[in-house]
């Protein structure tokens, strides 16, 4: 078996990848501390998880400098729970909306049942 | 048909790069995953499965919030704590962010210094990074602790609201943390190898009986970033959601 190179990287690139992320943490912190909400909350909470995770990722787990046969084996299949995710969304919302149609305030008839 | 008649025998072809590297990586008739040792081809498979994994929880926790029809907890004030007379949002999980984010610094540094067959520097920070972790268990342990004594929370209810909010609760953090634990296990493992020089001296390891090298270090990196990485996602659309 042939022996693969090591992933020897400068020390500098991992430090400040740590201080990236500990900006980019703080940073999610603040916006539950200053009590953003709504659409601005959510956009805040994703873009500072999706950058942190890219950059563990790419960095701290190296796959910035693996092959690309490696990183689309692993990185695309990921992708498919989107479809799960919506799937979840649409019926979820469903759910909701019977709920609140069959055991919610306005149905009487439907509570006394339970 | 010039240049290949020129080529040494003794010498191995480079490898091709861009789609044209992985069509040709994929077809080579060997293994697929090329400068990449077996063990860590191995273990990214298994963290692709982890990775379904806590998606399915995170999905169902995501399906379960929106579906119900009594108000969710409010994270800020539930994780919240008193310290010295002001009641500080999420402070404790902010610090175990910090805490898990610091102990994956310190694991890529050990990486780097393992290939560097920088035997005692590994070993620090191998040993730094299972502290670390241990610490993250700690806080979760009384994390844990307050929620089911002081507020009263269980899997199956609990008085500030959805009764879902339990349920997930433990589930998602539960198995990240059991995570957590194995990987500190792990790390002490691995931190005992390096000390004894077991990965210099090409030691055959208790459990497979390969030969000891420094890319044990690299995978048992690869896990505990994968570890951070969950969290992550875990503190994002369960804490601060």
């Amino acid at each position: 078996m042939a022996h693969a190179e090591g992933q020897q990287h400068p020390i500098g690139i991992y430090l400040k990848i740590w201080g990236l992320l500990f900006v980019l943490s703080t940073a999610s912190y603040l916006v539950d501390y200053f009590h953003i909400h709504g659409y601005l909350r959510w956009f805040l909470i994703l873009t500072f998880m999706l950058l942190k995770a890219g950059l563990i990722v790419a960095v701290f787990m190296h796959m910035l400098w693996e092959r690309l046969a490696l990183l689309y084996a692993i990185l695309v299949p990921p992708l498919l729970l989107l479809v799960l995710l919506s799937i979840g969304v649409l019926e979820a919302d469903y759910t909701f909306f019977t709920r609140g149609t069959f055991f919610g305030p306005a149905s009487g008839a439907a509570a006394e049942h339970r | 048909m010039t240049q290949s008649t020129q080529a040494s025998t003794t010498q191995t072809l480079p490898l091709a790069e861009g789609l044209r590297g992985i069509v040709a990586d994929w077809s080579s008739d060997q293994r697929a995953f090329k400068k990449v040792p077996w063990g860590k081809a191995m273990m990214w498979i298994f963290l692709l499965s982890d990775t379904f994994i806590f998606s399915c929880f995170l999905i169902s926790y995501m399906t379960v919030r929106i579906s119900t029809t009594d108000p969710w907890p409010n994270p800020s004030e539930v994780f919240a704590l008193t310290v010295g007379g002001h009641k500080i949002p999420l402070i404790l999980i902010a610090i175990m962010t910090f805490i898990l984010i610091s102990s994956s610094g310190t694991m890529a540094m050990a990486v780097k210094f393992g290939y560097e067959k920088n035997r005692k520097l590994t070993f620090i920070l191998l040993l730094i990074t299972a502290a670390l972790g241990a610490t993250f268990v700690g806080m979760q342990a009384f994390e844990w602790t307050k929620l089911i004594m002081d507020e009263g929370i269980r899997p199956w209810g609990n008085p500030l609201g959805a009764a879902q909010f339990g349920s997930t609760f433990f589930m998602i953090t539960g198995f990240h943390g059991t995570h957590v634990s194995i990987g500190v296990i792990f790390l002490i493992i691995v931190a005992i190898k390096v000390l004894r020089g077991d990965l210099d001296h090409q030691r055959p390891g208790f459990l497979t009986g390969r030969k000891g090298n420094y890319e044990i270090v690299e995978i048992m990196g690869l896990y505990w970033h994968f570890v951070d990485l969950v969290w992550v996602f875990i503190f994002a659309v369960f804490y601060l959601w």
